[in-house]
């Protein structure tokens, strides 16, 4: 049986545009952002506090973060790799912020040059600062499904992390497959071992469609009682590790399933294809979507 | 992620990656000799097998606005048979007034290679197609029926009935010559013209052509609207007349939807599924929208899910590779498209 809700969790105008080449005007990631705002989805991911030298394309986070309208009911999480941009978010406005850990030391390493122990007691400066400031703090694993480096990665290693993150005071762990390598037999064999250590409900899947494989994994986190979904508007975000290869699942093409099952986001598909439509002409670039490029004939 | 690290150099390659992950092993030599549709998975409750049912050469090739020289198109079945595809789908008798990419019907039945345990079925849309495709040595034909009557109009001309008499010649003969039929329907999750379709009427053709001696009935999503929520409730009514292994499903990807559309059908027990190699294939009814799912996805699934297959998924890549160069287009195949592109290249 499937959830009768799943809460969409939209991650397009910051790990989307994070990953797009073309650096976005500002002032057209805060329309992105509003436009989102009216197409009934209730979590927006805005932007990342981390140095523009790493990511100049969030470079900008300060600007967008108090550029945008705040609409009542709906959350803009931020992501903050550390004290620093946890501080700069909440002078900024932020009132929820992300952080990300990874079930692979190799990318760990790759990725912030540290370990996954040592990523996490980072990230432990954070959750005491959140804590006193009542911020509430979602964790995000990544390669639960495989490694660009590693290769295979152990449910188990998915599990341990999952758990610490939880137990340092995360409302709720996305389960990242970062190389989208994942399968409906690995899904289901990760979230199985990640459900013996944390509550389904504070549980979310964050599928990249790389090998076309995100609504079949989607679909089995469901089947699994899983209720949260993150998905990136117009597919936004290619894979850094595939060049030329698509990244986050897009949102119009999982509303579009979510419907066909009966299941309620509170999403207009209309509006968010709109959305889509109007980020890509900004980026001069075609949809990921499939049901935009159906409908619309983008 | 938190930062962009320039990683690709660094990353593995992609034969290092896919080759290691357990899922995607080297296929079993061939298909298991009597494989037991009804056998599953230890603990998943998913068949052991599936056949796969390639149409790249023909529905894939029927919806690219290129016309493929018929050396290509014999190239292409030549590869796609060294696979380890225990079905492929070659032309379609029809006539090359209404499908100019067929037109060299005879030609490319003559000229393939056959190898050994694979089938070729034809499209033989009435007697006098069947006919041809015998006599240019077709040892196994389609028929397609639709759910829908507006789209049997708009397509064929005639009523759903009228199309079932002409397949009910086709079959008579077929079974006279000791031919298999296999019969397609159409439109089973929703039609162009008439919108929605029920799943009852879905039961209805399919238990019309079932009746008439085709031994398998593919249902195909022809304009990829479908859900699994849609595929649950069509393939609910279908499997009340007709036994499940003796069904197919053949779901387009115009939405998105059809790997787990394709899920949906293997979890309820189907154990053939129907793809085009690199996702061939075009959709008549939403310009510049896809069609067909690629096989190459279908297969990484499949393997993901310990379902054994046969095929041999960096050849079906190759076969991919090698009609898309042909018709220089990229591939539709996001399996393909990121192993070609990961890490090192060839």
């Amino acid at each position: 049986a499937f959830p009768k809700r799943v809460k969409v969790v939209e991650v397009g105008p910051r790990d989307g545009l994070q990953n797009e080449k073309n650096v976005v005007p500002t002032p057209v990631k805060i329309s992105l952002i509003n436009m989102l705002s009216e197409t009934g989805l209730q979590v927006i991911e805005a932007t990342s506090f981390v140095s523009p030298k790493w990511v100049p394309q969030m470079a900008d986070h300060t600007e967008v973060m108090q550029g945008i309208n705040k609409v009542p009911g709906i959350s803009y999480p931020v992501l903050t790799p550390n004290l620093k941009g946890f501080q700069a978010a909440v002078a900024a406005g932020a009132k929820e912020v992300s952080i990300f850990g990874a079930a692979s030391e190799l990318f760990t390493k790759k990725n912030i040059n540290c370990s996954i122990e040592e990523s996490l007691e980072r990230f432990d400066e954070v959750m005491t600062a959140a804590r006193a400031a009542n911020i509430p703090v979602r964790g995000y694993v990544s390669c639960v499904l495989g490694c660009p480096y590693e290769g295979k990665i152990s449910p188990a290693k998915v599990a341990e992390v999952s758990k610490k993150m939880y137990s340092m005071g995360c409302y709720e762990i996305s389960l990242g497959d970062t190389i989208g390598i994942g399968t409906p037999g690995s899904m289901k064999e990760m979230l199985t071992a990640v459900m013996k250590e944390v509550p389904v409900g504070a549980l979310a899947v964050h599928c990249h469609d790389t090998y076309g494989q995100a609504l079949a994994n989607i679909l089995v986190a469901l089947q699994m009682g899983v209720s949260v979904v993150d998905a990136s508007v117009a597919g936004l975000g290619g894979c850094p590790y595939a060049q030329g290869a698509s990244g986050n699942v897009a949102t119009e093409d999982l509303v579009y399933m979510l419907n066909g099952l009966g299941i309620h986001t509170g999403v207009d598909l209309q509006k968010l294809m709109d959305t889509g439509t109007f980020i890509c002409n900004s980026l001069n670039r075609r949809t990921n979507s499939k049901v935009s490029q159906a409908c619309c004939r983008l | 992620m938190g930062t962009v690290p320039s990683a690709l150099k660094h990353c593995l390659s992609y034969q290092h990656l896919l080759k290691e992950q357990l899922w995607i092993g080297e296929p079993a030599a061939s298909p298991p000799a009597a494989p037991h549709p009804g056998q599953e998975s230890q603990a998943s409750g998913l068949p052991e097998y599936i056949k796969i049912v390639e149409v790249g050469p023909r529905d894939g090739l029927q919806n690219e606005k290129v016309i493929v020289p018929t050396d290509v198109k014999i190239e292409l079945i030549n590869r796609l048979s060294k696979t380890g595809l225990p079905a492929i789908e070659v032309t379609s008798f029809v006539s090359s007034k209404w499908v100019p990419q067929m037109a060299d019907h005879k030609e490319v039945m003559r000229g393939i290679e056959r190898h050994p345990g694979v089938q070729y079925p034809v499209l033989t849309p009435n007697l006098q197609g069947f006919h041809s495709a015998i006599a240019a040595g077709a040892t196994e034909v389609s028929v397609f029926g639709a759910a829908s009557e507006a789209f049997s109009k708009m397509n064929i001309n005639c009523s759903i009935e009228e199309s079932i008499e002409k397949f009910e010649e086709v079959a008579k003969s077929a079974r006279n010559m000791n031919i298999p039929v296999r019969g397609y329907v159409s439109c089973a999750l929703g039609c162009p013209y008439e919108g929605n379709v029920i799943p009852a009427k879905v039961a209805e053709v399919s238990k019309r052509l079932y009746s008439m001696g085709c031994y398998e009935i593919s249902l195909g999503d022809t304009i990829g609207v479908g859900t699994p929520g849609s595929m649950k409730r069509m393939l609910e009514a279908v499997m009340k007349e007709i036994p499940l292994s003796a069904l197919a499903v053949h779901c387009h990807d115009t939405y998105g939807q059809a790997l787990a559309n394709i899920l949906t059908a293997i979890q309820m027990g189907i154990t053939v599924v129907d793809s085009s190699v690199a996702g061939l294939g075009g959709c008549p009814y939403a310009k510049g929208a896809t069609g067909n799912v690629a096989t190459e996805d279908v297969i990484y699934m499949l393997n993901g899910l310990g379902i054994n297959t046969g095929v041999d998924l960096y050849k079906v890549m190759e076969a991919g590779n090698f009609i898309c160069t042909a018709l220089n287009k990229t591939t539709n195949s996001k399996v393909a498209r990121a192993s070609f592109s990961t890490g090192t290249t060839n």
